[in-house]
C-alpha cells in the first residue's frame, strides 16, 4: 500500500511573544513587528502524514497559503521529511477569511488530485478558529475527522483514528480519503533532520529564483531556466501556484470572495487600575487575610 | 423591522440525553436577540431519542423546537448533522445560527457554513444587533448581528459581520453567555423534521466511545487560584495546586500554562477556554491579555500576583500585590490559615 497525504500548512504570527510595537498607533496589526513561526497544530499533522508513510509508504506533500515569505514553513516541512511542497501564492488571495481560505485550498487539493488523506493542524495560533478543516473537508466532498490524536490504522481504503471530544475520546472508522485535523498532543514532531536541512534549505521558488538574479527575466535569459530545471532534478523546486495555476473563481477567494467583514477594530487601552495594593510584607499580607475572611470570601 | 427577516435557531448539543450547558445559555441569548429583532427563537435538537428534552427548551426560552429522532443521529457525527441543517436552512431560512465553541459545534459549524457559504466567526464574546454599512457597496444593511471577539493575542477587539445573505453564523464558548433562569411551565411549538439520511451520509463509524465525567468544575467554583506563565515551571505549578487545595477553590491556567504543558487545557480561563464568575479569583504570574481577561473579569474580587506592576491584570484586580509569587503565596497561606 502506498499514501499520499496533504498537509495544509500555515506560517503565523507568534502571538504568545507580542512585543509593544506590534500594533500601530491606529490601532492596526504591524506583522512586520511580530516573528513568523510555523503553526504548531500543523506541525503535529506533518508528523501525522511522515509517521504514516513510514508505516504505509507513499508521499507527504505539503501545502500552505501565504506572501512570497511563507515558503519559509515549507522548507522547514522539507527538512522535517516532506516529498513535496507547494506555496499557494497570488496577491488575489489577500484579506480572506475562513470561508475563501478553505475555498483557495480546495482548489490546490484538486489540482494534486491524488490523494488520500489530507492533514491540517486543529487550529491556527493567529486566530484559534479551527474552522479551515472542516471547509476544505466539506469543499472537496469528504469526510473529516476533527481532534485528531493517532491514526491506529490504514486498511482497504479505510482509516481507524483516535480522536478527542469533550471529556473523551472516539475512535472513528473513515473511509479515505478523507480530511483529519490533528492535536497537539497527538505526537512530538520530528526536529529537523541535519543532513536534509543541509540539503532542502537551497529549495526555492520562482518568486526566490527571480530575486537571486535580480533584473533577470526568464524571457531575456535562459539562465533562469537552467537553473530552474536543474533544482527540479534535485527536488529542491518549491513549486508556486498562482490563483489561475488553481482554477481558483477570482468572486471566491481573498476579499471578494470573503462574507465576514471587520466592522471595527478598537485598540484595548486599559483603564489605570484602581485596586489596593498589598505590600508584600507579613503585615500587608495578614491585613488582606483578614479582609477577605470578613467580607466572607471563603463562606 | 424588517417583514423578511428569519428567525434566531440555536443548535442544541446533546449527547444521550444532557443538553450541553452551551446550548442553554445560547438559547438565552438568542431571545435576547430574538426580541431586538422581533422575531422567534428556534431550537434544532438531533438525536436518538430526544423528544423528553422539548419541554426543557420551550421553557428557556424556545418559541419553537425542530427535532429529528433517528439511530444515526447519535453520537454526533458531522456529515449526518451537516445535511439536516443545510436542508433545514433552506426551507426555512433563518436570520442567526449560534452553535456552542465545542468539540461537536467546531465540527458542525464550519462544514455547515462552507455548504451554505454563510459567514461564521468563532470564540464571539458579545453578540449585539446593530447596522452594517458595506464599504465596498456603500450599501446600509439594517439589524445585522455584530460578532465581537479578540483578536491577534488579544490586542484588539473585533467587531465583525457578515456582509452576504443569511444565515450569520457564530460560535461561542460555554459560560460567555449567562443563563437565564427558565420559565416553569412555560410551552411552544415543536416541528418534526423528517430525516432522509442515505448510506454515504453515514460513511463514518463510531466505534469506541469514552467520555469520563470531569472532575474539574471551574464554571460552578467559587474560589478560583489560576497560574500563568509566570508560575515559571511545570514543577513550580504544585505551588498554584497547594495553595488552591488549602483554600478549597478549584485550579486554573491561562493560556500560556497550558501551551506551556504545564496543566490540562481543561484549567484553562478565558476566550478560548471557560469563563468563570467565582467569588474570588487568584491571579498568580498571569499577565492578563484579553482573552485571558474576557473568561473572569466578572469575578467578584480578584487578586492579582505579578512581577510586573504594568501588567494588565492589574487594570482589573481589586487587590494587587507585586512581587514573586513563590514568595507571596506561602505567607497568603499562612496568614489565611492563622485567620480561619
Amino acid at each position: 500500500m502506498s499514501l499520499t497525504s496533504l498537509v495544509f500548512v500555515k506560517q503565523v504570527p507568534d502571538t504568545k511573544n507580542v512585543t509593544g510595537d506590534a500594533m500601530r498607533p491606529d490601532g492596526t496589526v504591524n506583522r512586520g513587528a511580530l516573528a513568523a513561526i510555523f503553526n504548531p497544530e500543523d506541525l503535529n499533522a506533518l508528523e501525522l502524514a511522515l509517521d504514516l508513510r513510514e508505516r504505509y509508504g507513499g508521499r507527504v506533500v505539503v501545502c500552505t497559503m501565504g506572501p512570497p515569505a511563507a515558503a519559509a514553513v515549507l522548507r522547514h516541512s522539507l527538512y522535517m521529511g516532506a516529498d513535496e511542497a507547494i506555496l499557494l501564492t497570488d496577491r488575489s488571495f489577500a484579506g480572506a477569511d475562513t470561508l475563501a481560505t478553505s475555498y483557495a485550498l480546495s482548489c490546490a487539493a484538486k489540482k494534486l488530485g491524488d490523494y488520500d488523506l489530507v492533514l491540517c493542524g486543529r487550529q491556527a495560533i493567529d486566530g484559534d478558529t479551527a474552522q479551515v478543516g472542516p471547509q476544505v473537508a466539506e469543499k472537496l466532498d469528504i469526510p473529516q475527522v476533527t481532534y485528531v490524536e493517532k491514526v491506529l490504522e490504514v486498511k482497504d481504503g479505510v482509516a481507524t483514528v483516535r480522536n478527542l471530544i469533550d471529556g473523551g475520546h472516539e475512535v472513528v472508522k473513515t473511509p479515505l480519503p478523507a480530511l483529519l485535523t490533528a492535536v497537539s498532543s497527538a505526537n512530538e514532531p520530528r526536529p529537523a533532520g541535519a543532513r536534509r536541512l543541509m540539503r532542502y534549505k537551497k529549495a526555492m521558488t520562482r518568486t526566490e529564483l527571480l530575486a537571486k538574479h535580480a533584473g533577470k527575466t526568464y524571457e531575456d535569459s535562459n539562465e533562469l531556466a537552467v537553473e530552474e530545471e536543474k533544482l527540479r532534478e534535485r527536488g529542491l523546486w518549491i513549486h508556486e501556484w498562482s490563483a489561475a495555476d488553481v482554477d481558483a473563481d477570482p468572486q471566491r477567494i481573498g476579499f471578494a470572495g470573503s462574507p465576514t467583514k471587520v466592522k471595527k477594530i478598537e485598540n484595548v487601552v486599559l483603564a489605570a487600575g484602581q485596586f489596593k495594593e498589598i505590600p508584600l510584607t507579613e503585615e500587608g499580607i495578614d491585613a488582606l487575610a483578614k479582609e477577605l475572611i470578613e467580607d466572607n470570601v471563603f463562606v | 423591522m424588517s417583514e423578511n427577516i428569519g428567525n434566531v435557531w440555536i443548535f442544541i448539543e446533546q449527547d444521550s440525553g444532557d443538553i450541553a450547558d452551551v446550548s442553554l445559555e445560547l438559547l438565552s441569548k438568542g431571545c435576547q436577540l430574538a426580541g431586538e429583532l422581533g422575531v422567534k427563537t428556534e431550537a434544532v435538537l438531533f438525536g436518538a431519542k430526544v423528544e423528553g428534552l422539548v419541554a426543557t427548551l420551550h421553557e428557556y426560552g424556545a418559541d419553537n423546537v425542530f427535532i429529528a429522532e433517528d439511530e444515526r443521529l447519535e453520537p454526533f457525527s458531522a456529515l449526518p448533522y451537516t445535511k439536516m441543517i443545510v436542508e433545514l436552512v433552506g426551507a426555512h431560512r433563518p436570520n442567526i445560527i449560534l452553535f456552542g465553541a465545542t468539540q461537536v459545534g467546531r465540527s458542525l459549524a464550519p462544514r455547515v457554513a462552507s455548504k451554505l457559504a454563510a459567514g461564521l466567526t468563532a470564540d464571539c464574546t458579545a453578540l449585539e444587533i446593530d447596522d452594517y454599512e458595506d464599504k465596498a457597496s456603500k450599501t446600509v444593511m439594517k439589524n445585522r448581528l455584530m460578532q465581537i471577539r479578540p483578536a491577534f493575542g488579544g490586542n484588539i477587539i473585533a467587531t465583525i459581520a457578515n456582509s452576504w445573505e443569511d444565515p450569520q453564523m457564530v460560535t461561542v464558548r460555554e459560560g460567555v453567555m449567562p443563563l437565564s433562569e427558565p420559565e416553569k411551565g412555560r410551552t411552544g411549538e415543536v416541528t418534526k423534521v423528517a430525516v432522509n439520511l442515505s448510506d454515504e451520509d453515514t460513511v463514518v463509524k463510531v466505534i469506541e466511545r469514552v467520555k469520563a465525567e470531569s472532575d474539574v468544575n471551574l464554571k460552578g467554583a467559587r474560589i478560583i487560584v489560576a497560574g500563568g506563565y509566570g508560575v515559571g515551571s511545570k514543577d513550580d505549578f504544585n505551588l498554584i495546586k497547594k495553595f488552591a487545595d488549602a483554600i478549597g477553590g478549584e485550579v486554573a491556567a491561562s493560556r500560556a500554562a497550558v501551551d506551556a504543558g504545564w496543566i490540562d487545557h481543561e484549567h484553562q480561563v478565558g476566550q478560548t477556554g471557560v469563563t468563570v464568575r467565582p467569588k474570588l479569583y487568584i491571579a498568580c504570574g498571569i499577565s492578563g491579555s484579553v482573552q485571558h481577561r474576557a473568561g473572569m473579569s466578572d469575578s467578584a474580587k480578584i487578586i492579582a500576583i505579578n512581577t510586573d506592576p504594568d501588567a494588565p491584570i492589574f487594570s482589573i484586580a481589586h487587590y494587587g500585590i507585586v512581587g514573586d509569587l513563590k514568595e507571596a503565596i506561602p505567607m497568603l497561606m499562612k496568614a489565611l490559615k492563622a485567620h480561619a
